[in-house]
């Protein structure tokens, strides 16, 4: 304070004034202070409720039950989480995938799906996934539509369907699906892992990406630019999957393991992950599975036969049939040697 | 009607734990759920208090808003009670609760949750009043039967006080006027967004 280094009369006068009045106002309260049967205060030093909230952010004590996490007295995110939870998360997930559903439709009927060119659909075919491929693809996906349904339920279903269904029919849908969503869990963490071991090779980023980003991938309007086994289109797809599939299971497991790694806070954190990293995935996944059925022609074949059209992969990835044309003729060569 | 609330007075709070006990009997209360229990805050330290809490049935519950089935709902009273038919065991009431009263058994695998249990302020579920089917789910029914719960009932210091928030009011500010001082109303401001004099 600047009056401490350099008093001013008028200042010193002032205070002496106030140290009067306080003098003052001690004797005439004296008396009450008194009246209290021990004299003193036993509150003085005692804590209080908003001493321990400012100081610690929430109250905790010691408890002589088991449950350790109830020795918190008192947690006031709880405020930040009922805020979230009621608050932010209906309307970002709401938008993200409304915006995202939104954004398909207007570029459906713009620009309609991505048609085969003439030759694309009977000649012969080369093997774009193989039996193994397929399987971990669809059980992942399998897994992931359900959990999405049933996970959603949790932030839409009173919303949505508890006013069409009742309260005791939705709650017995509602506990199937926590069921649900709690098991699909499972394969879901191991068919992401599995994508990751497959095809983590053909997603690293590659010297075609670029360009194929650039020009959209020929999806606004021109060609579309070559690409290997998969174009940088499909490698954001990958790696959406493989992180946001990472933060979903890590973040998962902590919830179905209730606080055995982390206390309260850290179950709040772990909810704010889950939920936000799945409305972003779910809304990625709608145009993942848009382009893979609707929105482009001969792209089904890849997932449900395994076989495309050799014209076709030669127009979508000439990179990658260059290279499986290769093996192939090295192959073809090996047993003459 | 009343509004019906918990006070507990820090500074005679003894912990003796006779509230929870007389809570897990009364109702019957499984192992490993805690519907009342006891805090001791600055342990063994200058300034030790010992407080009992459980659900304070909140005015604006937040248990209730982040339900995702909806299975919370407030009596007359003011007390917030939910349906064990309508419960799922998500466990989101825990994490929005500030004093941490939902509690959960646990069932099957992993670490799945059954039927949330909480303090019921001995008021019973949406079943008939003091039937057997209420009783198994929620424990006995003593408002039904005109007497408070037995967790304030039973302490034998008074410090546990249940009843209508305003004579709980009027006992304690009596209290630290005749004694000269107060600790405070824990849990009251974030319960039910005020407090009594200290």
């Amino acid at each position: 304070m600047a009056t401490r280094r350099n008093p001013e009369p008028a200042l010193v006068t002032l205070r002496v004034l106030a140290a009067a009045l306080a003098v003052a106002f001690l004797v005439g309260v004296g008396p009450a202070v008194a009246q209290q049967p021990s004299g003193s205060n036993p509150t003085a030093m005692s804590v209080t409720e908003e001493g321990l909230l400012r100081e610690l952010d929430r109250v905790q004590g010691r408890i002589t039950i088991p449950d350790g996490k109830l020795a918190v007295l008192e947690q006031p995110q709880g405020r930040d989480y009922r805020r979230f939870h009621e608050g932010w998360l209906p309307w970002i997930a709401g938008i993200a995938i409304l915006a995202m559903i939104v954004a398909i439709g207007v570029y459906y009927f713009v620009r309609g799906p991505i048609r085969l060119r003439r030759g694309e659909e009977s000649g012969p075919t080369i093997l774009r996934f193989d039996a193994f491929e397929r399987f971990t693809h669809w059980m992942t996906a399998t897994s992931f539509i359900l959990l999405a349904l049933t996970g959603l339920n949790y932030v839409f279903g009173k919303r949505l369907l508890m006013p069409l269904f009742g309260p005791g029919a939705f709650a017995e849908w509602s506990q199937w699906a926590k069921y649900a969503h709690n098991f699909l869990a499972w394969p879901f963490i191991i068919g992401v892992l599995l994508m990751l071991a497959l095809w983590v090779k053909d997603n690293v980023p590659d010297r075609y990406d670029l360009a194929w980003l650039k020009a959209g991938g020929g999806l606004f309007g021109g060609e579309e630019p070559p690409s290997a086994r998969f174009n940088a289109g499909q490698k954001l797809i990958f790696w959406s999957v493989v992180i946001g599939g990472a933060a979903l299971s890590v973040s998962g497991i902590l919830m179905v393991f209730p606080f055995a790694l982390t206390g309260i806070g850290g179950m709040q954190t772990a909810q704010y992950v889950h939920s936000i990293v799945a409305a972003i995935l779910i809304a990625i996944m709608i145009a993942h599975i848009y382009i893979g059925t609707i929105g482009m022609e001969g792209a089904w074949n890849a997932m449900g036969s395994g076989q495309v059209d050799l014209d076709w992969a030669r127009h979508h990835h000439p990179v990658w049939v260059a290279d499986q044309v290769d093996r192939r003729l090295d192959s073809a060569a090996a047993p003459a040697e | 009607m009343a509004r019906m609330k918990f006070l507990c007075d820090a500074n005679r709070c003894i912990e003796c734990n006779a509230c929870v006990t007389a809570c897990k009997n009364e109702h019957d209360v499984p192992w490993g759920i805690q519907r009342r229990r006891v805090i001791t805050l600055n342990d063994g330290k200058p300034g030790e208090r010992s407080v009992s809490v459980s659900c304070m049935h909140c005015t604006d519950a937040p248990c209730a808003a982040v339900c995702p089935v909806d299975c919370f709902y407030r009596t007359d009273d003011g007390l917030i009670l939910h349906s064990k038919d309508l419960c799922i065991g998500c466990g989101y009431c825990f994490y929005a609760c500030p004093f941490g009263a939902p509690q959960y058994p646990r069932v099957g695998n992993f670490g799945s949750r059954g039927k949330m249990d909480k303090c019921t302020f001995c008021a019973g579920g949406p079943e008939p009043d003091s039937t057997e089917a209420e009783y198994v789910k929620y424990g006995r029914n003593r408002l039904a039967e005109g007497k408070l719960p037995l967790c304030a009932s039973m302490c034998s210091t008074k410090s546990l006080l249940a009843g209508d928030g305003e004579v709980l009011e009027e006992i304690y500010r009596t209290r630290v006027a005749t004694r000269g001082y107060g600790s405070g109303l824990w849990g009251w401001r974030t319960a039910y967004g005020d407090t009594a004099e200290s």
